[in-house]
């Protein structure tokens, strides 16, 4: 007993201090602007940026392997504070990025063929009979993309749809390889009309199984002043789609579509934008500030 | 001369690690997607086993057994080959960058990995001299870098290989490992 206990306290003291010797002996210095970046990165290892992690990245970054500008989640919020700590010049960066979903087909507006007990998983709804729902294009709303979204940007509203919060998401692009119907896409935060319909089939068709679908009436078109919304060939047949380097948020396709299937974000929400700009700005003058220091 | 050909035969083929023995399944089954990474954890694994097979006889022929504690022999051994990889990984960081990142995630990883820990209980068990055991273990590192290998460079084939959606990925990648292994007993009468 007395050796068991001797002998094994003596073995870990023995490789306790061997290992405490070696790692003041064999200590690596690590740039300290791998640990500051390290401090401020987004943590998810989301892998967006093609690095293996975060940790990857900031090693990256500091040997300039790596533009700094292409962490998704981070976006130009970090981008900025990366430079700050790098000391680099500020040059351009695109607008941040949000998923959108591009359907309304909620509890109530889509017509459902059968109630779907199985997987919670859309892929898996959609094996048996393409869907629970009457409409083959929109979403099945099981929340594969909200199991995957890493921020928990995702959540439930009330007619059963996803609602992306625009405070968490980060851009990342999970969500929108993961939906199996392909209705998420990504699309500049700044943008505020968005089509939320991708049923191509004719209007009467579509009109059949949503209440809120895509009826192909070309009434957006024809009264869009900025010539940016034209219903276009897409898949079997067509549907309505907005030219988002040309609308200019005018907000009138909105008015003049008969189903509602255009939508705006709501005033609370342009607010919420309107907001993270602001932190954007303050964190901007406060990394300027550290910088002057 | 021809036991030491006999020891090495036997662990490289016979009794291979991965494919007859089933230990250090996971580096197998996790590790084998691309041929450099699977390299990259054979060469770290050989490191690892040799020393540690050496240290480990040490503990048990100088220590264990002279105080009768052969009880104690997992936790020590656990111990050592814990505190090895630690003492490797900070010698190779400061020494051999370039090795270092190759290596990456795999060499912390190999604290966990049982066949390092299966060899030098088996090196025990056979009651083996030093330079048996460091032997014994080499080619036991071998046979492992060689199973991995060969699992790597199937499955880079396999990723082009038109495979039927619901066995993508890990499951054609056991069924191949279980083929690998049937075909391994081939082996079997060799010695």
């Amino acid at each position: 007993m007395l050796a068991a206990v001797i002998g094994l306290a003596g073995m870990g003291a023995a490789f306790g201090v061997i290992l405490g010797i070696a790692s003041k002996k064999f200590a690596v210095e690590v740039d300290p602007k791998v640990d500051a970046i390290m401090q401020i990165v987004p943590g998810a290892n989301c892998g967006a940026c093609g690095q293996p992690g975060c940790g990857g990245y900031a090693e990256a970054v500091v040997a300039g392997t790596v533009d700094p500008r292409c962490c998704a989640p981070g976006g130009a919020l970090l981008y900025e504070r990366i430079a700050a700590i790098m000391g680099t010049e500020v040059s351009d960066y695109e607008e941040r990025q949000v998923a959108q979903l591009l359907c309304q087909g909620g509890i109530g507006q889509s017509k459902m063929l059968y109630r779907y007990k199985g997987i919670e998983d859309c892929a898996a709804a959609l094996a048996a009979f393409k869907g629970p729902k009457a409409c083959n294009y929109g979403c099945v709303r099981l929340g594969s993309c909200a199991k995957v979204c890493p921020f928990n940007a995702i959540e439930f509203g009330a007619d059963g749809l996803p609602v992306v919060d625009y405070y968490k998401c980060t851009g990342c692009n999970k969500c929108v390889l993961e939906c199996p119907q392909n209705i998420l896409k990504l699309v500049d935060i700044t943008r505020l009309a968005h089509v939320r319909c991708l049923n191509v089939d004719k209007g009467k068709d579509a009109k059949a199984v949503c209440s809120v679908a895509c009826i192909k009436c070309k009434l957006c078109e024809k009264n869009c002043p900025e010539d940016a919304i034209h219903v276009v060939p897409s898949g079997s047949g067509t549907v309505a789609i907005i030219d988002y380097a040309k609308c200019t948020n005018c907000g009138i396709c909105v008015t003049k579509c008969p189903t509602k299937a255009i939508d705006m974000i709501s005033p609370i929400a342009e607010k919420v934008i309107l907001q993270m700009k602001d932190h954007v700005d303050e964190d901007l003058q406060r990394s300027e500030s550290s910088k002057s220091k | 001369m021809q036991d030491y050909f006999i020891i090495i035969v036997s662990a490289v083929l016979i009794n291979n690690i991965v494919l007859s023995q089933f230990l250090g399944i996971c580096p197998f089954v996790g590790v084998s997607k691309k041929l450099g990474a699977a390299l990259g954890m054979g060469a770290a694994v050989t490191f690892v086993l040799v020393l540690a097979g050496g240290l480990t006889w040490a503990i048990q022929t100088y220590m264990l057994n002279p105080f009768n504690i052969g009880y104690l022999q997992t936790i020590a051994f656990i111990l050592v080959i814990a505190s090895l990889v630690q003492f490797v990984e900070m010698v190779i960081r400061k020494f051999s960058p370039a090795l270092y990142k190759s290596l990456g995630v795999y060499l912390p990883l190999i604290t966990t990995n049982c066949a390092v820990l299966g060899v030098a209980i088996l090196n025990i068990q056979k009651e083996f001299s030093l330079l048996q055991a460091l032997v014994f273990s080499l080619s036991h590192a071998i046979g492992f870098t060689l199973a991995l290998v060969l699992m790597a460079g199937i499955r880079e084939r396999l990723e082009d290989a038109d495979t039927p959606k619901c066995m993508r990925g890990m499951p054609i990648a056991l069924v191949t490992a279980a083929l690998m292994s049937m075909s391994f007993l081939g082996f079997s009468g060799l010695v």
